[in-house]
């Protein structure tokens, strides 16, 4: 049966038009079109037989006029083996020459998993970073952001997991991308010949406000159903920040009375039903997510950062071009990091208790203090630590970064002034050349 | 008309619903909203005219103008009877693995199942007897729920004076059978099972008299017992930044805490932290009962991502199932994490009824609420003598690490007992986090007041050296500052901190505490004869290395005696007065000292 038409909005206020009708189901989705084309809008508000929805592309252009056709569904999206290898728009059109797709429709923004299905995260990710693997080992499963001074090279970052972690399917996620980034993430993930397992949902800084919201919801419905048929995802959402941003405009259009900031008291559930998205399915596949969350002025007590990092399972800062060993926590490391190699978890411990001295001296030498021998060493081995292993430009397997880290301490120390145990020291020493 | 009270939905935003009633409604009763062929349960929070406004404590998604509402002129409540403990619930006391079992991976919204459901069967052994009067609260018998036994008693909602009309014999009954039957002033028979509800948000008030807390709870965390103790029937909040370790502060807590029944009440945050607990418990021994931890825990759980509204409910689902089993004569403790995401439901609920907002948009009566919640704690005497406790310990999440806010204002108003989280702590991997300087408590602990004040005081002044040194440098602090520098970190190092992950160290019971303290404070008072400050790091590490080990002995095995020795004999070695004159100062300086008595 053909849905009925309405032709007659009432009020247009930002994004957000009114118009009459009945019959009409909360988180509906209508098509409006006006003489700059046809725009999909969600209802979010019913009273009586008045409908708000929210226009993805805008209130912009909406003449009073314009027809508005519900669809008698909500926002869904294909869902098959089509979709590797293509980019959609946060509207979930095809940004690419490819084809629309209409097979296989899911909804978007499903329900939770519940807590009695999880099961404890087991496998590790592996990425070629050093400061990822040996430091903050990234689990299956875990969902943790990139705290990023904006200017930082955190898409690059994203860009190069995506092509080294170890998974099935990679969905990138652009909430406000730059277009040059998403030229480049496209780029790079073809020259490195990703692309076929690849989809990309991309909000660009010029599409509609609106449009950027459905974002992380489509990624994560795709990669929920890809979980599901036992596929290792990889969602890397950049940037959380720009999403926020969003929500926050939209509910300062609804006239929401903010709580902090400007932005919504929700913020807080908005974000964590997101994130909460990560999941290892008992029997299947599992969903592992990398968020970039750049922090406005570089304050972590930002709204944004301050309730992802309330979220997610620990968090990278990026600052300087290279992951800071301090600050940085993946909060599910030690679920994995006792079954790499014995080595594993003493030199992570004994490195970064060497390397947090080192920092020490360097505030003692800023303010003129004298330098021990034991100062110059510990000079000597920051400087090494920082070069071979924390430069992002390193990319190496797990096992070798160990390695380098034996050689770095043997450079630079005496077995016994690394606190490690002999038995270690017996075992992995880097014998004199 | 048989349903009574039924509605038309008029309005929806959120989940929030408005709906057009006919008959009368009740403020906070439970309605049904339908959609195609499922109810989702809501709660009623206000009416305005013929309208009543509607929290769903579902996705509202597919919910029409005109959609029927059904009223059920019941408070939302909750089940009460043997069996709840070893569940797992969601925030409104759906039995996640079952629904798991029925709806699999995803929690289908619209599904509610039975809490405690028929095939559950417990052996009754009678206490009344026919024609005894009974109240509210008396025991009509007793079953064996795992190592309790639980008292089936006269449902708390009968307020009159009944008589035994009849009472089951020894057997094995389903929860829902009736097992006794009750005669009230009028005649008219009540059946009882041993199953009855209870409204939620009201606090269960069937005893006798309510006591002051005054016996310390042992959380076998040093720094909370001895720096800051919790009371049983107490209150206590532990606020902290992301990360500084709320959650696993609570999770050590809900393992160790030498209380007979924990009650886990997962508000708001991630689902991952809550399956550790539930697959882990289970093959945790619990070394009071030699049983299963499982067995005496409840898990309450309204994960972040599971709807709001009920999130809002979980806390008191989880306290209401507390008093409960406080009614048993049992101490039982409620850990609440966090309680901040519990403010923000209603945060999102006031916004939505577009009420005046507070200060950073929370509703005016924040405050009133958060302090009606923590007093549902308390330890009470029970009509039949015996006591029973609750104990609330709740984690605040505040925004930005900052406590001037009012969630955790509001909390510090209430509680017992101020466990602050530092982020400079946890940024060190000082764990527990605790800040011992500004942290507080109102009641006693199991360890000497004097002589944790003699150590406060160490850590205080230690504290102010260190401050210092970071401008003037080690060269321009003077030995005795540094060493007694190096005192403070040393009472850190060996007492406050506390490695969960070691076996033994994870949990220090309150006589070992005292008897370690001693030792502490015997190092404190002790004169060293110390020439340099590399003489006293050195001298200090070596001593802290060794209390280090001596924590990780079984309390008074081989391992610890031998330890303890050596440790002694490397005090009495680096002092430069004899053994009788350090016994002597701690005796003038401490009543009692059970080094003394030692060795
Ligand atoms: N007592 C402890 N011993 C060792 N490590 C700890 C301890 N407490 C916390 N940690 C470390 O800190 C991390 C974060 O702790 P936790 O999850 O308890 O923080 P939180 O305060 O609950 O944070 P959030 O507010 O984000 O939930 C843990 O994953 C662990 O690595
Ligand atoms: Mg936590």
């Amino acid at each position: 049966m053909m849905r009925k038409v309405y032709s007659n909005i009432d009020q247009i206020v930002g994004n957000v038009i009114t118009v009459k009708a009945d019959d009409v189901k909360y988180g509906e989705l209508a098509e409006v079109k006006s003489s700059h084309g046809t725009s999909l809008a969600e209802v979010i508000r019913l009273a009586s037989e008045e409908v708000s929805l929210q226009v993805f592309s805008g209130g912009r252009g909406i003449s009073t006029g314009d027809e508005v056709r519900f669809l008698g569904r909500s926002m869904q999206v294909s869902f098959s083996e089509n979709l590797l290898g293509r980019i959609f728009t946060g509207g979930g059109q095809p940004r690419d020459n490819g084809p629309a797709l209409s097979e296989n429709m899911i909804e978007i923004g499903g329900p939770s998993v519940n807590p009695a299905k999880r099961i404890i995260p087991r496998n590790m990710i592996r990425t070629g970073i050093p400061m990822i693997d040996v430091f903050n080992s990234l689990v299956e499963s875990q969902k943790l952001p990139i705290f990023s001074v904006s200017g930082e090279p955190y898409n690059a970052l994203l860009a190069r997991i995506a092509m080294q972690a170890e998974v099935d399917i990679i969905i990138l996620g652009g909430c406000g991308l730059k277009y040059d980034d998403y030229l480049y993430f496209k780029d790079t993930l073809e020259e490195g010949g990703a692309l076929s397992r690849t989809i990309f949902f991309v909000h660009t800084a010029a599409d509609p406000i609106v449009e950027c919201l459905q974002v992380p919801d489509l990624c994560l419905a795709v990669a929920e159903n890809f979980g599901l048929q036992g596929k290792r995802v990889l969602v890397l959402l950049t940037d959380m920040t720009n999403f926020s941003d969003a929500l926050k405009e939209i509910a300062i259009t609804m006239e929401q009375v903010p709580s902090n900031r400007g932005y919504p008291g929700d913020l807080y559930s908005q974000l964590a039903s997101r994130y909460e998205k990560a999941v290892d399915f008992e029997g299947a596949g599992s969903v592992t997510i990398l968020a970039v969350t750049t922090m406005p002025g570089d304050d972590v007590t930002h709204p944004v950062p301050d309730n992802t990092g309330y979220i997610t399972e620990g968090q990278f800062y990026l600052r300087n071009s290279r992951i800071e060993p301090f600050g940085s926590l993946s909060r599910l490391k030690q679920l994995v990091n006792d079954k790499t190699r014995d080595d594993h978890r003493a030199l992570m411990d004994g490195m970064i208790k060497l390397y947090a001295q080192f920092k020490e001296t360097l505030e003692k030498k800023a303010m003129g203090f004298r330098m021990s021998d034991w100062d110059t060493k510990l000079l000597k081995y920051g400087e090494r630590f920082e070069h071979d292993l924390m430069d992002l430009s390193v990319n190496v397997p797990l096992e070798e970064a160990l390695d380098i880290g034996w050689e770095i301490l043997s450079d630079c120390f005496d077995r016994q002034e690394t606190g490690l145990r002999t038995e270690l020291l017996d075992k992995f020493w880097p014998a004199p050349d | 008309m048989m349903a009574g009270k039924q509605g038309k939905v008029t309005g929806i935003t959120g989940n929030m619903i408005t709906a057009e009633y006919t008959g009368d409604v009740m403020m906070n009763e439970v309605g049904y909203v339908y959609v195609g062929e499922k109810k989702l349960k809501s709660e009623v929070i206000r009416i305005r005219g013929k309208h009543a406004e509607l929290q769903v404590f579902e996705q509202t998604k597919g919910i029409g103008i005109g959609d029927k509402v059904e009223f059920s002129s019941e408070l939302l409540a909750v089940d009460l009877g043997p069996g709840l403990l070893g569940q797992i619930f969601d925030g409104l006391q759906n039995p996640l693995p079952e629904l798991a079992a029925k709806c699999g991976f995803f929690l289908e919204r619209g599904v509610y199942m039975n809490p405690l459901p028929e095939e559950l069967a417990f052996e009754f052994t009678p206490v009344a007897k026919k024609g005894d009067a009974v109240r509210r609260a008396d025991i009509l018998g007793t079953v064996q729920e795992g190592i309790f036994t639980h008292r089936i008693m006269v449902p708390f909602g009968l307020y009159e004076t009944y008589t035994v009309e009849k009472i089951a014999d020894k057997k094995k009954y389903s929860v829902r059978d009736v097992i006794a039957e009750l005669k009230d002033p009028k005649g008219n028979i009540i059946p009882a099972t041993m199953v009855f509800s209870w409204p939620v948000k009201r606090p269960i008030d069937a005893y006798a008299e309510r006591k002051k807390p005054a016996e310390p709870l042992i959380t076998k965390v040093r720094i909370v017992d001895t720096l800051v103790p919790v009371a049983r029937g107490g209150t206590y909040c532990i606020p902290g930044p992301f990360g500084a370790g709320k959650t696993v502060l609570q999770q050590i807590t809900s393992r160790h805490a030498d209380v007979d029944v924990v009650i886990i009440t997962a508000c708001g945050e991630r689902a991952g932290e809550v399956v550790e607990t539930l697959r882990e418990f289970p093959e945790l021994i619990d070394p009071r009962t030699g049983k299963s931890l499982m067995e005496r825990t409840i898990i309450i759980c309204n994960t972040s991502s599971m709807p709001v509204a009920a999130r809002e409910a979980s806390v008191y689902t989880g306290v209401t199932i507390a008093e409960y089993y406080r009614q048993m004569g049992l101490n039982v403790l409620l850990l609440a994490d966090s309680t901040s995401r519990w403010a923000q439901a209603m945060r999102e609920m006031s916004g939505r009824l577009e009420e005046i907002p507070g200060e950073e948009a929370f509703p005016a009566y924040l405050e009133s609420v958060i302090a009606s919640f923590y007093e549902r704690a308390g330890i009470v005497k029970l009509y039949d003598g015996t006591e029973g406790s609750v104990t609330i310990g709740g984690t605040v999440s505040p925004a930005g690490g900052n406590f001037e806010e009012p969630v955790t204002q509001g909390t510090l108003k209430v509680v017992g007992s101020f466990h602050g989280l530092s982020r400079e702590r946890s940024d060190a991997r000082r764990f527990p986090a605790i800040h011992p300087l500004d942290s507080w408590s109102k009641y006693k602990g199991p360890v000497n007041a004097g002589k944790v004040a003699f150590v406060r005081d160490i850590l205080f002044r230690g504290n102010e050296v260190n401050q210092m040194m970071k401008v003037v440098g080690e060269e321009g602090t003077s030995l005795e500052d540094f060493v007694l520098y190096l005192k403070s970190e040393f009472i850190d190092a060996v007492y406050l901190q506390q490695n969960a992950f070691d076996p033994v160290d994870a949990a220090t019971g309150a006589e070992r505490q005292r008897y370690v303290f001693d030792v502490l404070l015997m190092i404190m008072v002790t004169h060293f004869s110390i020439s340099a400050n590399d003489d006293a790091r050195n001298f200090i590490n070596s001593l802290r290395q060794k209390f280090l080990d001596w924590n990780g002995a079984e309390w008074k095995s081989d391992k610890f005696k031998k330890i303890e020795h050596e440790l002694r004999a490397m005090v009495y070695e680096k002092a430069h007065e004899t053994k009788e004159n350090i016994d002597d100062r701690l005796k003038s300086l401490f009543d009692d000292t059970a080094v003394l008595i030692q060795e």
